[in-house]
């Protein structure tokens, strides 16, 4: 191992701070006694509690995670269909035109996106709510989907399908007994993608959320204007330790997978 | 011991299990098949050897469903194959990456197919029992397939294709992905169990020793087209062509121009060179251009000149081949062509009589090579 010199030290506590500097004082003001954000007046959890008593928010809260459960999930079957076809299907005429349009959204400027579902909306005459919504989020999240269980399927190994017709299987059995089992870390993946990009979406729930329905960025943006609260810290806190826990289970899951997978190989070689 | 010969494609009544009618495939310009027409029968061990993009493996294919002829029928068992899905059809295939399922056990592996007839529980058991007995897998029944070794994935692979007892299974390049050892032991692991299990096999394979090994015949392949289809020794011995001649084994192949004589054919190949002679069934006219294919193992390698043959030839040791059990010598003659001789090392090493730059004398008798047109 090499030592920590003085140059390393200061470069990852610059890196860090840089990263996470900001994170820490909303993280830590959030247990400020005061009402006045920037001034410390002492440890409390006093606006943790008023947090749940705030319905709005509460309301806010119920929404985002009904859109963002609902949007993802039809955006993983429309995204993992579209993949199976754009690396499936071989060439037939139009695929790149095909691949183009799918992966088009991934780059498109989110107000775009948001303005052009507005205009449709507003002229197939949909009442704004949680269904233009989850509608919207759909749009724009499958594309996403659609990259991550591709990428996968790419280095699938097409012979197992066929492994599979030839043991007697439908194409539909092979594809629910065979492929999908096989993909279905990428598959999970894409739909967590989804389901983030839903969750911390505000541009494009801007423009399609109508006055029934708020999301959570939606009313944090709003709340923001009217001056920064403690609430707010709380609420972000909360939501920090939410990704945090989640990310973490996550690469836990996926290292002991790995590890055990090279322990078993390792085993197998020796057997 | 008496034994029946095994040869149903001399028997015209026996009944083919495959029929290949004037088949061709195409894909766009590329034709890999070539209008093939030729039969392949119950419970035989059938080899399609060649190099790689020989059309082998589209053979196989159109066998298993992925593939359909362009031109020409395939018959199962006297019905035509095409209209048939993979899914439905009486033959089993495995892969050469063995595509065993990576999320299932070596148990759920073997009985996928068997679940797929809508078999009874039991039945299925009993019957994955037996393939696991079949493959001496009995132990690994609960493994997934990366906590096994290659050659137990390889069996795992064979007791899953063979599960459903197909009438005809197909294998890929087999044993492609073990070593040497392994896959000298699991080959005759291979001919037990077709014997056993009864089942017609065809294998494709670029490894002309395993074919040899394996098969009960062999069709070299080569551009689309099956150059010769006969068994192993035949195929060896009688090669009918210079193509299948060099394929198989090492030969030394000797152009030049035939002329009738007493018996056998008179062979110039060079000016300066002694007249060879060679019997040969087929006709050649005199002055026809001629090769002639002589295997290294029946070319002695002498000292002095032999006074009992006929073929001789001088010439200087250019290259030896230490095998272990073998050696080949290459011999250049002074017209610049190389002749291989083999002898078996039945002395030790250190007292060979032969070295590199000796100039010593090679010989045959009048049958040993194969007179072929081209």
């Amino acid at each position: 191992m090499r030592r920590l010199t003085w140059f390393n030290v200061t470069s990852l506590s610059l890196g860090f701070a840089f990263l996470y500097l900001p994170m820490l004082i909303l993280i830590t003001y959030s247990f400020n006694s005061s009402k006045l954000v920037t001034v410390w007046a002492g440890f409390s959890t006093k606006w943790y509690g008023e947090l749940l008593q705030n319905e709005a928010f509460l309301d806010a809260a119920w929404v985002t995670v009904q859109v963002a459960v609902v949007s993802s999930s039809i955006a993983t079957v429309l995204g993992t269909m579209a993949a199976l076809v754009l690396v499936r299907a071989g060439r037939f005429p139009g695929r790149t035109l095909f691949s183009g349009m799918v992966y088009a959204p991934l780059v498109m400027p989110e107000v775009i996106t948001g303005l052009s579902l507005l205009l449709l909306f507003i002229g197939i005459g949909l009442d704004r709510g949680i269904f233009t919504i989850i509608l919207a989020h759909t749009t724009f999240s499958m594309c996403f989907v659609s990259v991550v269980v591709s990428s996968r399927l790419v280095t699938f190994d097409e012979s197992l399908e066929e492994a599979a017709l030839d043991l007697g299987c439908s194409s539909f059995q092979a594809f629910r007994l065979v492929t999908l089992p096989i993909v279905a870390p990428a598959v999970i993946s894409g739909w967590l993608l989804a389901f983030t990009l839903s969750l911390d979406d505000l541009v494009i729930a801007s423009f399609t959320a109508g006055p029934s329905s708020t999301t959570l960025p939606i009313k944090i943006w709003s709340a923001v204007r009217l001056g920064v609260s403690p609430e707010i810290n709380a609420l972000s806190t909360i939501m920090i330790a939410i990704v945090a826990v989640g990310v973490i289970t996550a690469s836990l899951v996926t290292k002991r997978a790995s590890l055990r997978q090279q322990a078993d190989e390792r085993a197998a070689v020796h057997a | 011991m008496s034994q029946t010969v095994f040869e149903p494609w001399n028997d015209p009544t026996a009944k083919p299990l495959i029929q290949f009618k004037n088949v061709t495939k195409r894909f766009g310009d590329f034709t890999a098949i070539d209008n093939q027409t030729f039969d392949i029968y119950e419970k035989e061990f059938f080899a399609l050897l060649g190099p790689s993009g020989c059309g082998k493996t589209t053979m196989m294919r159109m066998l298993a469903g992925f593939e359909a002829p362009t031109e020409g029928t395939i018959l199962l068992a006297g019905q035509d194959i095409a209209p048939i899905p993979p899914n439905k059809r009486a033959v089993n295939m495995m892969f050469q990456s063995y595509a065993l399922f990576p999320h299932l056990s070596v148990w759920e592996n073997i009985a996928f197919g068997l679940k797929r007839d809508k078999k009874s529980k039991d039945e299925i058991a009993a019957r994955v029992a037996e393939m696991l007995k079949l493959t001496r897998l009995e132990k690994f029944a609960k493994r997934k397939p990366h906590q096994i070794s290659g050659g137990q994935r390889q069996r795992v692979a064979l007791a899953r294709s063979l599960a459903k007892a197909p009438k005809l299974l197909l294998l890929d390049e087999p044993l492609g992905a073990l070593d040497a050892k392994l896959r000298q032991d699991t080959q005759f692991e291979l001919m037990d169990i077709q014997e056993s299990t009864g089942t017609t096999f065809v294998i494709v394979t670029h490894d002309q020793e395993e074919a040899m090994t394996v098969a009960s015949r062999v069709a070299v392949m080569d551009d689309g087209k099956i150059v010769q289809a006969d068994t192993p020794a035949r195929i060896y011995e009688m090669p009918n062509s210079v193509y299948v001649a060099d394929f198989i084994g090492e030969v030394t192949i000797l152009s030049g121009t035939a002329r009738r004589g007493d018996g056998a054919y008179e062979i110039s190949f060079a000016e300066d060179q002694p007249t060879l002679f060679a019997e040969s069934d087929t006709e050649f006219d005199n002055g026809q251009e001629c090769h002639l294919a002589i295997r290294p193992e029946k070319v002695s390698i002498t000292a002095q000149k032999p006074s009992d043959r006929r073929n001789a030839l001088e010439g200087k040791i250019l290259d030896i081949a230490y095998l272990g059990n073998l050696s080949t010598y290459h011999v250049e003659l002074p017209g610049g062509q190389i002749v291989k001789a083999q002898t078996a090392n039945t002395t030790r090493l250190s007292r060979r009589s032969f070295t590199w730059e000796d100039r010593v004398w090679l010989s045959w008798t009048d049958t040993a090579g194969v007179l072929l047109k081209g």
